[in-house]
Parts: structure tokens; C-alpha cells; sequence
């Protein structure tokens, strides 16, 4: 039997007509088409927008066949400066060439033995080749490479030496950056390696027998115990829990805080006498500190510490530790007191101190940070820029006016009296973080200028320096003091 | 030198393969007559893209057997294009056309990935081509087809079910027999069996009672299917089952009402299976478990992106990084090399032969013969689609070939039964239309 429609039709009268059918069979094909549209849509998004975050992924080898057709681009100062470029010579060969040698060690970073720092962020870029097509097709022609395209960064030499040099041979780290953009502007670490030599010293750098650690970026990867700087955390949340009422706070320090069979001594013993919330902060009073810790919600300052970015992700655009807040709810009252000054098990990177500092310092927002600020390509056209991002709230802008405040007093009136200047109003904390019985404090300072409309943010780490507003504030003064005096 | 051939004929490829399918949706809305035109347009359009990318290859492997396989392809389309010219005068121009038009680019693509397995595909593809060039033959002759809807369920079912108690497991899933040293996997011919199965019992009735048991054996291939973790020929089967129904019935309580059942039986394998789990996870986010689970799709996510829009080139990227790249992400290896537009444009063309199959199913007369056109073209579709989907990340990977274009034998003659079937229909449709015409005059 041949199927027809007569035959069909007087099978089964008063079914569903075809044309129906028809409308259902074209119905369903216009839902295919859709799904295809859809599917189509986003590819062209995955291609435009996602492209470039995905690719630029250390797993993704296909990035080095381009460096087979590319000459890696240069890496440039905000004025210009070469950083890092590629010098080929007679023969070929390509040579990485870092004119600056260990200045800008660890945030340029090295491009062969693996990639890091910027060398690696910005590996993509330095790989592509945006010249017009003409020229790409005469150097084809004649066998030669495409030049790369250059990123210019947010680095400033002239911070980055001066925060270089005011460290000197200790070992430390520092970061500069703007707050109201999230723009890095110096980024250092000690002790360091020259990238030139990286071939060579490679051996000697991994093996490390004495400790010096000279490959890790201190800055954004060295955990250190926070000490008094851990008092902004502390001192929001004081705010948090006594909003309408923290400038009440009195405490009466003779020099030792006793609570049971413990002591919590202030700094060489000294007795601060009567101190409020602005006071007791600004003398970096470890007793005021204490008893505030000890009448502390701990639920309610692990949000604060979670909100602030410990124990998660920054945003950061080099490889970071994560920061670690460990106290829980419930914890003896020997954790409490040793947390709350910034002791214990609370371990901080640099980076993530300047981060509070730079939301303190802008309304309560931190800015996303940064360090390439836009790509060229050889010609100097702009290829591509990068803007400043919100990444989010750390507190709102009223405690950040609080604690901005409290931090100007550490300088007018406290512990950070080496910013003390005609020139511009800082403000501050400083910290001496114990980290092993009979070794000198980890100096910290971390502060911001001028203290009205905060331009810069500077954090000082300088390992076993001692009292932070000796070792590490005229670290960040000398800073200060070059930005300024432009 | 080599180089900048490449280079400048990554763009002919593009302009060629977008002018193929610019011409491919323009044969719908014109004349008759104006339609041979285009398709010997079509052809050109083919043989020179075919030309060029293997002048490419040639030039990146200066491998001899390159120029020697060309000749032997070409040879092949044009005897496949013959052969169908001299034994179907009403055959489908368009469909041939596009049939080579995958393949050229699927061998195009295997032989830069692998020689011997294009090779070896290639061989598959002439047997096949060769076998089902008498099918639209056999469906004149054979009358009997819409009758036996069990003879299709029972055998569908038993394939099935013997996979899942002696098949051999491949990337976790159970797949193939192998019989006598040959290696099959049934479910890719079940797919067509099942489509018969399902047109013939609708062909029956629509009624109630028989929608239930149509419904229950259908359920029955799936479980199979997932229990055998073949999630993506599961996947194919529910659709398409879905479709028929709808089409079947004009019914939108039971769109409905399959739409929601395949939204609850997901449900329950996300809950019970754990293979379902790591799919979706591994889609959710990749980037977690790079090293193992989330390789694969991150390998063809930096393929696709790396090649962007214009592609690196044939020779130029890296498709092989990608595990089983010349099956299931075949799709990433063309994006990579040949761009995202050349990409789209094969996407376009099976988009074109899926709405000729809806065409066809629209102006075939008998219901059994309607379903069937409409079965398999969701078949077909829905492959492409999975495949496409699952390279790009935009639905999660469900390990589905890619027809006609990847590497498999069982995958490219079930194709080839396909669209030799559909071809039969058209075939039927413009023969019996002539008679028509001949009685009326």
C-alpha cells in the first residue's frame, strides 16, 4: 500500500487536520532556528567579551605559537620608560632585557623559567601584534617577526625607586597606590633578583637554603602577623557594635592589662592614663584593645573581617595569599586578647593592609587594583585601555570617615609622629607585630594623604625593623614626601 | 611565504564557505530554474574551498600524500554527484550539495588533525555513500513500511539493550559492540529505527491509549541509554520524541507535558547519577578543576577564543591539545583554525539541510512519511546542536559527534541512511507529483 492522503483521510475522519500538523511541524522548526540564534548569541558574547579573560590563562599553550610570529612587546613605565623589552639580534636570538634590573623584580616579573608578574598578566597583549595590515604583510614577506604590542603600566619610577631605596637592604615590602582609582603605583619587595640574570641565578634563587625567599612577592604573597595596624579592623568594629555611643569609650592604662591569669603589656609597658576611642587608637594602646576585644560580639567580627576580604578572594590582579582570620565564636579569652591587638593566628599580606587602608581612605569603596593601564601598538596608537573599577563596599562611608579621623590623630597626636609635615596631611597606623620570641618586631605602617581628599595610599612592611613608627613610617614619610614635592 | 598564505586564505575560506551559505538559504525563494543555477553555483563554491585549504595543507606539511588524497576526495564528489544525477532524476540537488559540503569540511579538518584517520574515514564515507545511494530506490519498492512499528521498537530496543549488557566502555560510557573485529555503535542506527517506530505507531493512532505505550517504549530507549550513560544520544532520542508527539498531535498539553516529564527525569539523573553531576559541574565552572575534569572544555574554550573570529589558520593552532578533538569537539577545531565566522557558516549550512527536512515533512502527504522527515531532522539537528553547544560551552558536554564532519564510522553511515531517506521522501514526493500531473492531462 502507497501512503496518500485520500487513504488517510478515510482511515480516521475528523482528526487533526494537516494543516495543523503543518503549523506544529513549522512551529517546532522555528524553535530550532531560535535555539541556533541563542546559541549563536553567545558565541559572539563568549568572543567579545569573555575572549581575552579566558585566553590569557597560563594553560592555554596556543599563546606560545604567537611568540613564533610575534616579537613579545615591551612593558613601559606611565611615562614611557622602558621596563622590559625584547632585543633580537643579528642572528635571531631574543633576548628579554630589563633595563632597571632588580628595581622592578617581582612586578615585572620574568618571562622565561615560567612567567610571572606583569610579564605574565600582560603576556596576551605583549604577544599580539597590532600594526596595520600593509606593514604585517611586508614583514611576513620578508621573514621577520611582528612586533608585539606594549603595555604601558600604572607604575611610577620615580615612587618605585624612591620606596626601593628607602627600604635599602632590609628585608620588606611596600605598596603604593591610588585610592580612588585602584591604580598601583609602586609595588616593591625584598629581598629581589635581577630579571636579566634570571637564567643564571635560577638555581641558586629556587634553592634557597638561607631563607631569603628572594622569588616571592612579599607584597601580595608574604603572610605576616598584622600587630597594631589589625586596630582599624578592631577599632570598625567597636564603631559597628556602638554607633551611637563609641566616643564614650574609656579605658585607664597603666602599662599592663590584666584579665585573670593573663597580661597584655602596651608597648615597652608604657602607661597611656586615661584614653578614649580616638586616643587609645592613636597610642596604639594594647590594653584599651584588649578589654574592647573581651566585650566583642565574635560572630559579628568574623562578618566584618569577611566583608573586609579575609579568609577570600581580592581582587587582585597578581597571585595573592589569602589573608586568615581564624578566631570563631567561642574562643578563650586568651585568643580574644591576643587577636584583638593584632597577635595570634591573624595573618595578613601587605597588599591586603593597603587594600582597608585605600576603602578607609575612599568613602568605604575599594577600588579594584591595577597595573596595566592601557596597550599600544607600535605605532603609540591606543589599542585597548583599562578603566578604574568599583570592586565594592568594605564599610560604609561614614565609619570610613571615623576611621580616617582616628588615623589622622595617629599622626597629629600618636605613634605616627614621623609624618608629622607642613606639607600635606597624613594620616595613619602603625604596628609592631611580634612574630617570634626573642627576634624584633615586623615594623608596619600603613597611611594615607592628604587626609581630606586622600591622593595616595602607602603600606610598609619591613621585616624585623623593630617599632613600626621608627622603622617603617619614614619609610612611607620619604614616599610621601617625593609625591608631593612635585 | 608559507605563512602569509595561510594567512590571506583564512579570509578566501571564510568569504567562500559565507558565500556557499549565503547561496544555500537564497535557492528556497527563487524559481525553479533559477535553482540549478545556484546549485552548480554551489558546486564551484565547494571544489574551490576544497582546492584551497588542501593547497594550505599541503604548504604547512609538505606531505605528498596530500595533493594525492585531494584528487581521490574530488574524484569521490564528483562520482557521488553523478551517480545521484543519473539514478534520481528528482533527486534533491541541494541535499547532495550540502552532504559534500560537510564532508569536504570534515575531511578537510581530519586530515590536518590526523591523516590516518581521515584516511580511514574517508573509506568509511565512499562504503557508505556507495550502500545508501539505493535507499531512495528500496523506499519506492518497499510499501509495507508504515506497518511494522514493533518490528522497529523491538529491534531498536534489543540493540540498546545489548550494548548495555556486552558493550565496551569508551570515556566512561557504554557504546559500541564489536562484532567479528568491527566495531559499531548501535545507538547511532536506533536513532533511525526509533524515528520508524514512532512515526509508524502514530501513523496507527493518536489516540490516547496508543500515545501511552508509544510514550512508554520511548521512555524505555532513553532509560537504556542513560543507564548505558550515552546522556547525549538519551538527550537526542527525548527530543526527538518530544517533537514527533507535538507534531503528531498539535497538541499543547503534550508539549507540555513532555517538556515538564524531560525537566523532572534531568532532575532525577542529576540526582542519582554522579556521571551526570561531574557533566554539570564541569560546564557550571571549568576553571575549578582545570587539571582534570574541566581539561577538556577549557582546552576548546582557549581553541575558539585563540582562533577568534578569523581563526589562526589551518596548521597554526593547536586543536590537538584538545582530548577527543576529532569526535566530540571537532566544532572547536574548526572555530580554532578556520575562524568562529567560517564556524558559523558550517552551523548555517545544517541549518539550511534541518529546514529543507521541515520543508519536505510539510509537503509529504501521508502522515507516516511527514513524521518521519520531521524525526529525522530533529535527529539530525539536535546532534548539531549538542555538539556545537557542548564545544562552546553553552549547554553542558554530552559527548555527541558531530555528523558528517567527525571522525566515526558508525556516525557518518547512519548519517548517510539519513539523509538518503529524507532524499527517498523528496524523491517519492516529486514522483508522485509528476503522475499527478500526467493524470490530470
Amino acid at each position: 500500500m502507497r501512503l496518500n492522503s485520500r487513504g488517510e483521510k478515510r482511515k480516521r475522519p475528523g482528526l487533526t487536520s494537516e494543516e495543523k500538523r503543518d503549523r506544529s511541524i513549522l512551529r517546532l522548526g522555528y524553535g530550532v532556528v531560535f535555539g541556533f540564534l541563542c546559541l549563536m548569541l553567545y558565541m559572539w558574547y563568549f568572543l567579545t567579551v569573555q575572549r581575552e579573560d579566558v585566553i590569557n590563562n597560563p594553560y592555554n599553550a596556543r599563546l606560545e605559537r604567537l611568540s613564533e610570529r610575534v616579537e613579545r612587546g615591551a612593558l613601559l613605565c606611565s611615562d614611557g620608560t622602558v621596563l622590559a623589552r625584547t632585543q633580537t639580534d643579528e642572528e635571531g636570538r631574543e633576548t628579554r632585557v630589563y633595563p632597571y634590573g632588580s628595581l622592578f623584580d617581582h612586578v615585572v616579573g620574568y618571562s622565561s623559567r615560567g612567567r610571572t608578574g606583569l610579564e605574565s598578566l600582560a603576556n596576551f597583549y605583549l604577544l599580539s601584534s597590532h600594526i596595520n595590515l600593509v606593514s604585517q604583510a611586508v614583514t611576513e614577506l620578508s621573514g621577520r617577526k611582528n612586533p608585539g604590542d606594549s603595555v604601558v603600566t600604572t607604575l611610577d619610577r620615580e615612587l618605585q625607586q624612591t620606596a626601593g631605596d628607602a627600604l635599602g637592604d632590609r628585608k620588606g615590602a611596600v605598596v603604593v597606590m591610588e585610592p580612588d582609582t585602584g591604580k598601583i603605583l609602586a609595588l616593591v619587595s625584598k629581598p629581589g633578583f635581577d630579571p636579566n640574570l634570571i637564567e643564571s641565578d635560577w638555581e641558586t634563587l629556587v634553592s634557597e637554603d638561607d631563607g631569603q625567599a628572594r622569588l616571592l612577592n612579599r607584597a601580595l604573597q608574604g603572610l605576616y602577623p598584622p600587630g597594631s595596624v589589625f586596630k582599624m579592623v578592631i577599632a570598625l568594629e567597636y564603631i559597628r557594635e556602638h554607633p551611637d555611643d563609641y566616643d564614650r569609650f574609656r579605658f585607664e592604662c597603666d602599662g599592663y592589662f590584666e584579665w585573670g591569669d593573663y597580661t597584655i603589656q602596651c608597648y615597652h609597658g608604657n602607661a597611656h592614663g586615661s584614653q578614649d576611642l580616638f586616643e587609645a587608637f592613636a597610642n596604639s594602646c594594647n590594653g584599651a584593645f584588649a578589654a574592647m576585644g573581651l566585650d566583642m560580639n565574635l560572630e559579628s567580627l568574623g562578618g566584618t573581617t569577611q566583608q573586609l576580604k579575609f579568609n577570600g578572594e581580592q581582587p587582585l590582579p597578581l597571585p595573592y595569599s589569602q589573608s586568615r582570620f581564624a578566631m570563631e565564636a567561642g574562643a578563650g579569652d586568651w585568643e580574644i586578647l591576643q587577636t584583638s591587638i593584632g597577635q595570634g593566628l591573624t595573618q595578613v599580606t601587605p597588599m591586603h593592609i593597603a587594600l582597608i587602608t585605600s576603602a578607609a581612605a575612599n568613602r568605604g569603596v575599594l577600588m579594584t587594583p591595577y597595573l596595566m593601564d592601557y596597550v599600544e601598538n607600535r605605532a603609540g596608537d591606543v589599542v585597548k585601555s583599562f578603566q578604574p573599577r568599583e570592586w565594592g563596599n568594605l564599610m560604609t562611608e561614614e565609619e570610613a570617615g571615623i576611621l580616617g579621623e582616628m588615623m589622622r590623630r595617629v599622626v597629629t597626636e600618636g605613634t605616627g609622629s614621623a609624618l608629622r609635615t607642613e606639607n600635606y596631611t597624613a594620616a595613619g597606623k602603625t604596628g609592631s607585630a611580634q612574630f617570634e620570641t626573642g627576634k624584633e618586631s615586623h615594623a608596619w605602617f600603613t597611611g594615607f594623604a592628604p587626609a581630606e581628599n586622600p591622593e595616595l595610599v602607602v603600606t610598609v612592611i619591613v621585616e624585623e625593623g623593630g617599632s613600626g613608627g621608627l622603622a617603617a613610617a619614614p619609610v612611607a614619610r620619604t614616599i610621601f614626601d617625593a609625591y608631593f614635592a612635585r | 611565504m608559507a605563512n602569509l598564505i595561510t594567512d590571506v586564505s583564512k579570509y578566501l575560506l571564510i568569504l567562500l564557505a559565507a558565500m556557499y551559505t549565503f547561496w544555500n538559504f537564497r535557492y528556497f525563494n527563487v524559481e525553479y530554474e533559477r535553482q540549478e543555477r545556484i546549485c552548480r553555483r554551489l558546486w564551484r563554491l565547494m571544489f574551490l574551498l576544497h582546492f584551497l585549504a588542501y593547497g594550505v595543507l599541503f604548504l604547512n606539511t609538505e606531505d605528498w600524500r596530500m595533493p594525492v588524497f585531494y584528487v581521490v576526495q574530488a574524484m569521490f564528489f564528483l562520482c557521488y554527484m553523478f551517480l545521484w544525477r543519473q539514478l534520481y532524476r528528482n533527486r534533491s540537488e541541494l541535499l547532495v550539495n550540502n552532504i559534500c559540503m560537510l564532508l569536504c569540511v570534515g575531511f578537510i579538518v581530519l586530515a590536518r588533525l590526523s591523516f590516518d584517520k581521515a584516511a580511514r574515514q574517508f573509506v568509511i564515507v565512499a562504503c557508505s555513500a556507495a550502500v545508501t545511494l539505493f535507499i531512495p530506490f528500496v523506499m519506492d519498492r518497499a510499501w509495507q513500511l508504515g506497518r511494522i512499528p514493533w518490528a522497529y521498537g523491538l529491534l531498536g530496543l534489543g540493540l540498546l539493550g545489548l550494548v548495555y549488557v556486552s558493550g565496551s566502555t569508551s570515556y566512561g560510557a557504554r557504546l559500541s559492540l564489536t562484532v567479528a573485529g568491527v566495531s559499531a555503535q548501535p545507538s547511532e542506527f536506533v536513532k533511525i529505527s526509533f524515528v520508524f517506530f514512532v512515526a509508524a505507531m502514530f501513523y496507527r493512532s493518536t489516540d490516547r491509549r496508543q500515545v501511552f505505550i508509544t510514550s512508554a517504549a520511548a521512555a524505555l530507549h532513553v532509560l537504556i541509554l542513560v543507564a548505558s550513560k550515552d546522556l547525549g544520544s538519551g538527550l537526542i532520542f527525548f527530543i526527538t520524541y518530544v517533537f514527533m508527539l507535538f507534531a503528531a498531535t498539535s497538541s499543547w498539553g503534550y508539549l507540555g507535558l513532555g517538556i515538564s516529564g524531560g525537566c523532572l527525569a534531568s532532575a532525577a539523573a542529576y540526582a542519582m547519577f554522579s556521571h551526570v553531576r561531574v557533566r554539570v559541574m564541569a560546564w557550571q565552572n571549568p576553571w575549578a578543576d582545570i587539571d582534570n575534569r574541566g581539561y577538556q572544555i577549557t582546552q576548546s574554550l582557549f581553541a575558539i577564543g585563540t582562533g577568534s573570529w578569523f581563526g589562526l589558520g589551518l596548521c597554526q593552532g593547536m586543536p590537538g591539545r584538545i582530548p577527543v578533538v576529532e569526535k566530540d569537539f571537532v566544532f572547536a577545531a574548526i572555530s580554532e583554525e578556520l575562524g568562529a565566522l567560517f564556524a558559523f557558516c558550517v552551523l548555517l549550512v545544517c541549518l539550511g539541510c534541518f529546514l529543507q527536512f521541515m520543508m519536505i515533512a510539510c509537503q509529504m502527504k501521508a502522515m507516516f512519511y511527514k513524521l518521519i522527515a520531521l524525526g529525522l531532522g530533529t535527529v539530525y539537528i539536535v546532534q548539531v546542536f549538542l555538539t556545537a553547544g557542548g564545544a562552546t560551552k553553552f549547554i553542558p558536554s554530552t559527548g555527541v559527534t558531530f555528523p558528517l564532519v567527525s571522525y566515526g564510522g558508525s556516525s557518518v553511515l547512519s548519517t548517510f541512511v539519513l539523509f538518503s531517506i529524507i532524499q527517498g521522501l523528496y524523491i517519492l514526493k516529486r514522483n508522485q507529483e509528476e503522475e499527478d500531473d500526467y493524470e490530470t492531462e
